[in-house]
């Protein structure tokens, strides 16, 4: 081949991969686009004000995944008619979570080179009250009872070749004054009664019993385990084996979490279980699918999470006693949080 | 702040390169046209496999809506496979005249096929499985494309062209999240879109190795000499495992080894930083861009050094530079200064030791060994490097982080110590191919 020739070879490529190239992207943005469009079949989702004040009407929380205008901004259902219009209110998170007038909103910045995130703490009006930058891609966020304190968690992903080595990094904030622990990794952990230490740990999944304690996954060795933090002592203590993402129930009895299950498939081993804390009893739910949420408490008896559906995910529903049978509560929501 | 930093070191690293020299035949002759296509090749792999890179995460748990935890455990069986692959592509390339194009095209070649397979991938074991095709893509092109550098260029300029070419390597590194990230904005999500122009990137670099690279590396005009007796056979196995009986190459293997058993993984050593520093959780993911920049920056001028003061002796100093930015991380100067410090010393522990441990390697194979003579110095590098990743791992549950640097930090003084030692009156004779078993 002459050097014109493969000169020549060469162009015709770049043109040709480039065709294809740009065809994607246009291809993506032209869907992208249709998102934006308010789907036929979907709930009405209409603009309103949504408050995290306590009204005399139980109210359900959700970031809203139904396409149109209103995607993935917080919206409003009644409790008890979860399928009803929705009421959005402007306000876009990835990860959301309320108690007691006070929000916490994980969100993406879309900067000019990369995105980067960070958490807000949000008024009962849904307005700013403090930013946090985010290390990661979040996750997971709680807000305690009395709305006193928040967490986050985010993955982040290590620099390996084919970036594989993903961890997690957890902040505990308290909105009294503000102060962070913006890695909770470096509380001390004390394992089976001892004092412990490595390089491998992971915190993931905070859910608070009041404005100091709460309970979290740890992860090291492999293996995973509920703690129970202290965030005045800066410690983590394990207490039981194979609990993720927990979620403390309102009267602070159980535990609902993902249970990593024997002879399930690879990419789909957890299903929903709930831990007695005083007995150390498990109890698996009625949801035989795999589920990969941080669940919710909708009251003492039932259990909320998310499961993938058409337009992202879906919120079901299930009795905490094992009993029972899971129920779709609404389509094309994630996140969800009882207000009321 | 970390370019201002590094250029400033990197200026001082030229003027030391460009101290004018006065002996006959020294003078820096261009970089051969065989390694500017190889180093575009590479540039134009590493803006395809990086743009995966920077994206997967958020495309497992944004894009999946997976939980990627765990996902990392397949590395060391990664890990072990790659290593093994490279030997054998490293061996295979040295059969038959063209086969380090062969190999290397298809290393390239199978990284590009996953691209597009990516797009199929939804759940987690079968995104492992594709990225496990990738890395022995890499696997087996790594050591005939360092082959092909070293026959390619003149032996007394092979430092600068691996230089030059870990210089083009990490720009492609640097520039393929920045496309990649252009592409999600255009798109919203459009992770399809991401994988699909990576594919495309990759097919363009096997393109531009199948066009520019010759299928035979003729050696530089200046040290072509009346062909050595060299057996026409291709080499065979008995013969690329004979290469240790080499002197020579055994110290440099058990020198990089040893080296590499003491060095700490990027990892380890940014999450030490971090949390030494107290460094604010959110500038973590630019530790690897200090890195990076840094070595970028200095590749060239320290492998046109390496050519001058000798090889060997830069290597060993480039550790040498590692164990002061360990002995950083220990000291009780903390603050963004002094992460600064660490990355800039950590750059150009890459910049002295990267390129010029295959220029080292180079100048003690014979040249119809070349892509087995790198992939056994590689080989024993990476796994060396790996096996103190799992000790690193143990020692840090066991001591506690800090203690486990320093124990390592000792260690590293003794090898380097013990390497001084092994690699001493030894040093390279470039000019002689063919070095007498």
């Amino acid at each position: 081949m002459t050097r014109t020739t493969r000169l020549v070879t060469l162009l015709v490529a770049v043109v040709l991969l480039g065709a294809v190239g740009a065809g994607s992207v246009l291809y993506a943005a032209h869907r992208s686009g249709r998102r934006d469009q308010q789907q036929a079949d979907g709930p009405t989702v209409r603009t309103g004000t949504v408050s995290l004040r306590p009204t005399a009407e139980r109210r359900l929380l959700v970031r809203n995944l139904a396409w149109g205008p209103h995607r993935d901004e917080i919206a409003t259902v009644p409790a008890d008619d979860p399928q009803g219009p929705r009421t959005a209110s402007g306000v876009k998170c990835l990860r959301f979570h309320a108690a007691a007038g006070t929000g916490i909103c994980l969100q993406a910045v879309h900067g000019a080179l990369e995105d980067t995130y960070r958490a807000v703490v949000l008024d009962a009006h849904l307005r700013e009250r403090h930013r946090f930058p985010a290390a990661g891609i979040p996750t997971r966020a709680r807000v305690s009872p009395s709305g006193h304190m928040v967490a986050w968690t985010v993955f982040v992903s290590g620099d390996s070749y084919a970036g594989t080595n993903f961890s997690t990094r957890t902040a505990v904030v308290d909105t009294r004054t503000w102060a962070i622990d913006d890695n909770l990794e470096t509380f001390r952990i004390v394992k089976d009664g001892r004092a412990y230490h490595a390089a491998d740990t992971n915190v993931w999944g905070v859910t608070f019993a009041d404005d100091n304690r709460f309970y979290a996954t740890l992860a090291t060795g492999g293996r995973t385990y509920l703690v129970r933090g202290d965030v005045a002592a800066r410690t983590l203590t394990t207490l039981h084996r194979n609990v993720e993402c927990p979620s403390l129930s309102p009267d602070g009895t159980r535990i609902a979490y993902k249970k990593r299950v024997k002879g399930a498939f690879a990419d789909a081993p957890w299903r929903l279980y709930v831990l007695n804390l005083r007995t150390m009893k498990e109890t698996a739910t009625a949801e035989s699918r795999n589920i990969d949420d941080q669940a919710l408490w909708a009251d003492d008896g039932t259990l909320i999470y998310a499961l993938p559906g058409d337009y992202g995910s879906d919120l079901w529903t299930v009795p905490a006693d094992g009993g029972g049978t899971a129920r779709r509560l609404m389509a094309s929501a994630v996140a969800p949080a009882y207000l009321g | 702040m970390y370019l201002a930093d590094c250029r400033s070191t990197g200026s001082r690293g030229t003027e030391a390169a460009a101290v004018p020299d006065t002996r006959p035949g020294r003078r820096p002759a261009a970089v051969p046209s065989t390694v500017l296509a190889l180093g575009a090749v590479s540039l134009i792999t590493d803006v395809s496999s990086e743009m995966v890179t920077a994206v997967l995460p958020l495309y497992v748990v944004a894009g999946l809506g997976l939980t990627p935890l765990g996902f990392g455990l397949l590395d060391g069986i990664n890990n072990g496979v790659g290593a093994l692959v490279r030997l054998v592509g490293g061996h295979l390339a040295d059969r038959g005249g063209r086969g380090h194009k062969v190999v290397a095209g298809l290393g390239y070649g199978l990284s590009a096929l996953c691209k597009p397979l990516l797009l199929l991938a939804h759940t987690l074991p079968v995104l492992s499985a594709v990225l496990a095709v990738d890395r022995t893509g890499k696997g087996l092109r790594t050591a005939p494309r360092d082959a092909m550098i070293s026959l390619a260029t003149e032996p007394a300029h092979r430092g600068r062209a691996f230089g030059v070419h870990r210089a083009m390597d990490t720009t492609g590194a640097l520039l393929g999240p920045l496309v990649a990230f252009a592409v999600l904005r255009a798109t919203v999500d459009g992770y399809d879109a991401v994988f699909a122009v990576s594919g495309c990137v990759a097919a363009l670099g096997v393109l531009v190795l199948v066009l520019f690279v010759p299928r035979r590396i003729d050696a530089p005009a200046a040290v072509r000499r009346p062909p050595p007796p060299e057996p026409v056979h291709p080499p065979q196995l008995r013969e690329a495992i004979g290469l240790l009986r080499r002197p020579e190459l055994r110290r440099l293997t058990v020198c990089a080894a040893l080296l590499g058993l003491t060095t700490v993984s990027d990892s380890f050593l940014y999450l030490l930083l971090q949390r030494a520093g107290n460094l604010p959780a959110h500038l973590f993911p630019l530790l690897p861009l200090g890195t990076a920049a840094c070595f970028l920056l200095l590749a060239v001028p320290l492998g046109a050094l390496a050519d001058r003061v000798s090889r060997r002796r830069l290597f060993l100093a480039g550790h040498g530079v590692l164990l002061l930015g360990y002995g950083l991380v220990l000291s009780p100067w903390h603050g963004v200064p002094a992460v600064i410090a660490v990355l800039v010393l950590h750059g150009t522990f890459y910049a002295a030791t990267d390129g010029v441990l295959a220029a080292a390697t180079a100048a003690v194979v014979p040249a119809r060994q070349q892509g087995a003579g790198q992939a056994l110095v590689g080989t024993g590098q990476a796994l060396a490097r790996f096996a103190c990743s799992l000790a690193f791992g143990a020692a840090w549950s066991l001591w506690g982080g800090r203690t486990a640097l320093a124990v390592t930090a000792a260690a590293l003084a003794v090898s380097a110590v013990v390497a001084v030692f092994v690699l001493r009156g030894t040093d390279e004779t470039p000019t002689t191919d063919e070095v007498p078993a």
